[in-house]
C-alpha cells in the first residue's frame, strides 16, 4: 500500500459493488490542501456511497482511502474521525434530545481522549464550552445556543451539523448536500460560510445546488453511474460535453 | 453407547427440532414483517395445549383436539392481535416487550385458574401408540408422528411462502413492510393473518406436545426461550433459517443431554451428572447461539436488503 | 427555573424513605420494614438496569442474572463458612464484571429484538447451572444461615439492612444524577439518539456502551448480595426471566431515563403487588392488564408525568 503523497484526502480505484451493481466504478480522486473539491453528478450516481467510503461507514470491496498519506481504508469511522476528517450528515436529526450547545461540546468532547469522567458536567468544562461557542458563532447559530436540537428549523439544524464539524478543527470536511431543503436566502448563508473556511479547511461537497457549487468550487468531479467522467476546474466542467449530456434533463448547469 | 441408542437420539432431536421449527416460524414472521417483540407467543403454545388435552379428554378423539388447538391458536392469535398487538406495531421494542410480558402474567394465571396448578396428561392416542421399526430401530411411534406432522408443516409453510399470492406478499412484507402498504394491499388484514398463522403453529405445536409433555401453567416460556435462540440463529424474519436452525438446536439440546451426562460419568459421580446434564444442554446451545452471533451477527440464512 | 413538583416529591420520597424504620417500630409492623427493604433492594436493581435501559437504549431482558449472581455469591460462601461480608461483596463485584463483560461484549454484537432475546437466553442458562448446583441446593435454593458481617455491620440486623439498602440506593441516585450531565452519561444517552453520528465524531461507541453495561451489571449483583441477607436464601428463582421483566417495568412504569424514576416504579409496582395479593390470589391477571395499560397510555412513566409538570409549568411562567 503506497501512499503516493502527502493530500488532505486521496482515494486509489475504490470499487464497490452491491450485487450485481457497480456502485463505485474505480474511483481516485485527490485533494489539493485549503481547495474546496466538489462531487457532482445524477441522483443514483453513487455519490452518498462514494462518501461512506470515505467517511469509514462502508468498505470498498477494492481500492484504498488515504489521509495525509496515511492508509485508512481499514479504519472504521471513529478512528477517521479521531485523524483529521469529520462529516456533516444530510439528513441531520443527531441529538433531538440535546441542546445546540450541548451536542457541539460532546462533539468536541470526542477528541478529548477519553469520556469516562462520570461526576463533572460536561457544560461545566470550559475547554469544551469555549471551543463550542466559538463554532457555534462560526456557524451563525448563537442566537439558539441553548435550544432544544428537536426544536431548531430546517436551515438551523444544518447550521448545527456544521457547528459539530468545525468545532474538532478538523482537516478534512466531507459535506453531504448541506444545503438540500434550504430557502435561497439560507444556502447564501451557508455559501458564505463555505467560503470563509476554504484555506484553512480542505473541503469536499456533494451537492445538488449548482449555483453554490458553481460559486464555491475550486475543483469539480462528475460521478455518473459510480466513476467519475470529469474531474477539473468549474468552468472545464461547464463546457464538457460528457457533463452536459450526462446532466440532460436533470440540472440546468448555470452559465 | 450402541448404534441404535445414537439413531434414537437423532430421532429424539429431529422430533425436538421440528417442535421449534412450528413454534419459531410464526414467531419470526411477526418479528420480520411487523417488527414486533411477542414475548406471548409460548402463551399460544400453552392454551393450544390445553385445548387439545381438554377436547381429548372429552371426545377421545385427536381429531378434534387437533381442530381444537390448531383452530383455537389461530384465533386465540388474532384476538391478541386485534387487542393489543397492533396498536403497537409503531412502538419501539421496549413498549411490545412490556405489553406481551403483561399478557404473559394474565395468560399463565387463566390458565392457573381454569385448569388448576397440577399439570394436566393427555394420553398418546391409541391409533398412534406402539412403536415402529425404522431402519432396524424401534422408535415410539407417536414420536415419529410429531416428526411427520412437523415435516409436512415446514413443506406447507414452503408452499405457502414459495409458491401462493399470500406467501408472496409475505415475502415482500419481510422485505419492505411499507412498499407493500403503500401498494395498497390491506396490510391490517395480512398482518392479522401472518399472527394467526403463528398462533394455529403454535398451537399445532401445543397439540403435538401434550402426550409426551405436561400441560402445566408457565410451560411456555421455557421453550419460548429456546425458539428464540433459534431464531436469532436462523436469522430474523427467515422461515428457512428458522427450520435448519430449529434442528441445529433440537439435535444440539438433545445430544447434550442424552450424551453429556454420560461422558460427565467417567469424571464426576452420576448423580451430579445426571443433575448438569441438562444445564449444559442449554449452556451448549447458548454457546452455539453466541459463536452464531460472534461470526454472523445477522443469522446464518438473513433475509437480505432490509 | 424552579422544578417544582419533583423537588417536592424527591424531597418527600427520601424523607419518608429515611424515617420508614420509626414508623414501622411506632406501628409495630416489622412487615412494613421488611416490604420496604425488599423494595429498596429491587429498586437498586431497577437503577441499575436504568443505567443501560433508560439512558443507554439497551434493553436488557436478563438483569436478573445479576441479582441471582449476587444472591448466590453470598449463599455460596456462607455455605463454606465465610461470613465476612467484605469477601463476599468483593466476589459479587468480580464475578458480576466478568459475566457482565463476557456477555455484554456478545450481546452488543446486535441491538434490537436480537439483544432482547439474548440476554434473556443468558439469563436463562445460568438459572439452569444454579438449578444443576445440587450441592447448593438446586432447584429448591440455598439457604444462607450465616449472615454477612460487612466492616462490622451485622446484615442480619433488619435496621441495619434496611439503612445499606437505604444508603445503597441514595448514592446510587446521587451518582446518577450527576452522571446523566457528565460525559460518559451524555456519550451513553448520545449513543441511544444517534449512534452512527456518534461514531462518526470520533467515539468508540462499543466502549462505552459495555462499561455502562458491565458497571450495571454489578450494581444490581450488589442488590442481590443485600436480597440474599434479607431473605436468608439464594435461590434460582432469583434468575427468572419473570423477575427480570418485573424489573423493566419497575423502570418504565416510574419513568425511563429519569434519576428518581426506578425507585418511584418499584415502590409503586411492589406496593401494587401487595394491594393485589390483598384482594385476591389471582392477582397476575389483574396486574397483567394492567402493565398494558401503563404501555398503552401512560409511557412516560410516573416521575417521567411529572418532570412534564414541571416543565409545562416552567414554560407558562416564562411566557409573557
Amino acid at each position: 500500500m503506497t501512499a503516493p503523497s502527502k493530500a488532505p484526502l486521496q482515494t486509489q480505484s475504490l470499487v464497490k459493488r452491491y450485487g450485481g451493481l457497480l456502485a463505485t466504478d474505480n474511483v481516485s480522486l485527490s485533494l489539493v490542501h485549503g481547495e474546496l473539491h466538489a462531487i457532482i453528478g445524477p441522483n443514483g450516481a453513487g455519490k452518498t456511497t462514494l462518501i461512506g467510503q470515505l467517511g469509514g461507514e462502508l468498505q470498498p470491496d477494492s481500492g484504498d482511502v488515504f489521509l495525509q498519506g496515511e492508509c485508512v481504508t481499514a479504519l472504521p469511522a471513529a478512528d477517521r474521525a479521531l485523524r483529521g476528517l469529520a462529516r456533516s450528515y444530510q439528513i441531520s436529526s443527531a441529538f433531538p434530545e440535546f441542546t445546540v450547545i450541548e451536542s457541539v461540546a460532546l462533539a468536541k468532547q470526542a477528541h478529548g481522549g477519553q469520556s469516562f469522567g462520570a461526576w463533572r458536567a460536561l457544560l461545566k468544562r470550559t475547554h469544551l464550552v469555549d471551543a463550542a461557542e466559538h463554532a457555534i458563532a462560526k456557524a451563525g447559530l448563537s442566537h439558539r445556543i441553548s435550544q432544544r436540537v428537536s426544536e431548531l428549523a430546517h436551515g438551523e439544524r444544518r447550521q448545527l451539523e456544521l457547528a459539530m464539524v468545525l468545532v474538532s478543527q478538523p482537516k478534512v470536511l466531507l459535506l453531504d448536500e448541506p444545503m438540500a431543503g434550504m430557502s435561497h436566502q439560507e444556502s447564501m448563508k451557508v455559501v458564505d460560510l463555505l467560503a470563509g473556511l476554504k484555506g484553512q479547511y480542505t473541503l469536499l461537497l456533494v451537492e445538488h445546488d449548482m449555483q453554490a457549487v458553481f460559486a464555491l468550487a475550486d475543483t469539480i468531479s462528475v460521478l455518473v453511474n459510480g466513476a467519475i467522467i470529469a474531474s477539473g476546474k468549474p468552468e472545464n466542467i461547464r463546457q464538457n460535453p460528457d457533463v452536459r449530456s450526462a446532466y440532460l434533463g436533470d440540472e440546468e448547469l448555470p452559465e | 453407547m450402541t448404534s441404535s441408542l445414537f439413531f434414537i437420539q437423532l430421532l429424539n432431536g429431529l422430533q425436538l427440532g421440528v417442535l421449534l421449527f412450528m413454534l419459531s416460524a410464526g414467531l419470526t414472521l411477526v418479528f420480520g414483517i411487523m417488527s414486533f417483540v411477542n414475548l406471548a407467543h409460548g402463551c399460544l403454545y400453552m392454551m393450544g395445549a390445553y385445548f387439545a388435552a381438554t377436547v381429548y379428554a372429552a371426545t377421545d378423539s385427536f381429531v378434534a383436539a387437533g381442530l381444537a388447538a390448531v383452530g383455537g391458536g389461530g384465533l386465540l392469535a388474532a384476538l391478541v392481535e386485534w387487542v393489543v398487538a397492533r396498536r403497537l406495531y409503531a412502538r419501539d421494542h421496549l413498549d411490545q416487550v412490556l405489553a406481551t410480558f403483561g399478557l404473559i402474567l394474565f395468560f399463565n394465571e387463566l390458565a392457573r385458574w381454569v385448569w388448576g396448578a397440577s399439570p394436566f396428561y393427555m394420553n398418546v392416542p391409541p391409533a398412534l401408540s406402539g412403536t415402529l421399526n425404522i431402519l432396524g430401530v424401534m422408535y415410539p411411534m407417536y414420536r415419529f408422528a410429531i416428526i411427520s406432522a412437523g415435516l409436512i408443516a415446514a413443506l406447507g409453510c414452503y408452499l405457502l411462502i414459495a409458491k401462493t399470492r399470500v406467501g408472496m406478499l409475505i415475502r415482500a412484507g419481510s422485505l419492505n413492510p411499507t412498499m407493500v402498504a403503500a401498494l395498497g394491499v390491506n396490510i391490517r388484514l395480512l398482518n392479522a393473518l401472518v399472527f394467526s398463522l403463528g398462533g394455529a403453529l403454535a398451537g399445532l405445536a401445543g397439540l403435538m406436545s401434550s402426550p409426551i409433555l405436561s400441560v402445566q401453567p408457565g410451560m411456555g416460556e421455557p421453550i419460548l426461550i429456546l425458539v428464540m435462540i433459534v431464531i436469532v440463529i436462523g436469522g430474523i424474519g427467515s422461515v428457512q433459517g428458522a427450520f435448519y436452525a430449529a434442528l441445529m438446536v433440537g439435535l444440539i439440546d438433545t445430544a447434550g443431554r442424552a450424551f453429556l451426562p454420560m461422558l460427565l460419568r467417567e469424571f464426576i459421580d452420576r448423580s451430579t451428572a445426571q443433575a448438569a446434564g441438562p444445564a449444559i444442554a442449554s449452556m451448549l446451545t447458548c454457546i452455539f447461539m453466541a459463536t452464531v452471533l460472534a461470526l454472523r451477527p445477522q443469522g446464518l440464512f438473513p433475509v437480505k436488503n432490509k | 427555573m424552579k422544578a417544582r413538583l419533583t423537588l417536592v416529591i424527591t424531597a418527600g420520597l427520601l424523607l419518608v424513605l429515611a424515617i420508614l424504620p420509626l414508623y414501622a417500630r411506632w406501628l409495630e409492623e416489622p412487615f412494613l420494614l421488611t416490604f420496604s427493604t425488599r423494595a429498596l433492594i429491587l429498586a437498586l436493581a431497577a437503577l441499575s438496569l436504568n443505567i443501560v435501559l433508560g439512558f443507554g437504549g439497551m434493553v436488557s431482558f436478563g438483569h436478573a442474572l445479576y441479582l441471582g449472581l449476587g444472591a448466590y455469591s453470598v449463599g455460596i460462601s456462607a455455605s463454606h463458612g465465610i461470613d465476612n461480608g467484605a469477601m463476599q461483596l468483593l466476589m459479587t463485584v468480580m464475578l458480576c464484571a466478568v459475566v457482565g463483560l463476557a456477555t455484554g461484549w456478545v450481546c452488543l454484537r446486535t441491538s434490537g429484538i436480537g439483544f432482547i432475546m439474548i440476554t434473556l437466553a443468558f439469563a436463562q442458562m445460568f438459572y439452569y447451572l444454579f438449578v444443576s448446583l445440587k450441592q447448593y441446593g438446586g432447584d429448591d435454593g440455598l439457604s444462607i444461615s450465616l449472615r454477612s458481617n460487612l466492616v462490622g455491620l451485622d446484615m442480619s440486623a433488619p435496621l441495619t439492612l434496611y439503612y445499606s439498602s437505604f444508603a445503597s440506593v441514595l448514592a446510587v441516585v446521587v451518582w446518577t444524577q450527576h452522571m446523566v450531565r457528565a460525559p460518559f452519561g451524555m456519550v451513553l444517552q448520545a449513543c441511544r439518539m444517534n449512534e452512527r453520528r456518534m461514531s462518526a465524531l470520533g467515539f468508540h461507541t462499543l466502549r462505552y456502551k459495555l462499561s455502562a453495561y458491565v458497571l450495571s451489571c454489578v450494581i444490581a449483583g450488589v442488590a442481590g448480595f443485600l436480597y440474599a441477607n434479607l431473605t436468608g436464601y439464594a435461590s434460582p428463582a432469583y434468575l427468572a426471566w419473570t423477575v427480570s421483566g418485573e424489573l423493566i417495568v419497575m423502570v418504565v412504569l416510574g419513568g425511563m431515563g429519569t434519576v428518581l424514576g426506578p425507585l418511584v416504579g418499584a415502590l409503586t409496582l411492589l406496593g401494587c403487588e401487595e394491594l393485589l395479593k390483598g384482594m385476591t390470589e389471582h392477582w397476575p391477571i389483574i396486574l397483567g392488564p394492567l402493565i398494558v395499560l401503563v404501555v398503552l397510555l401512560a409511557r412516560r412513566g410516573l416521575f417521567g408525568l411529572a418532570l412534564d409538570w414541571d416543565a409545562r409549568h416552567a414554560q407558562a411562567k416564562v411566557k409573557p
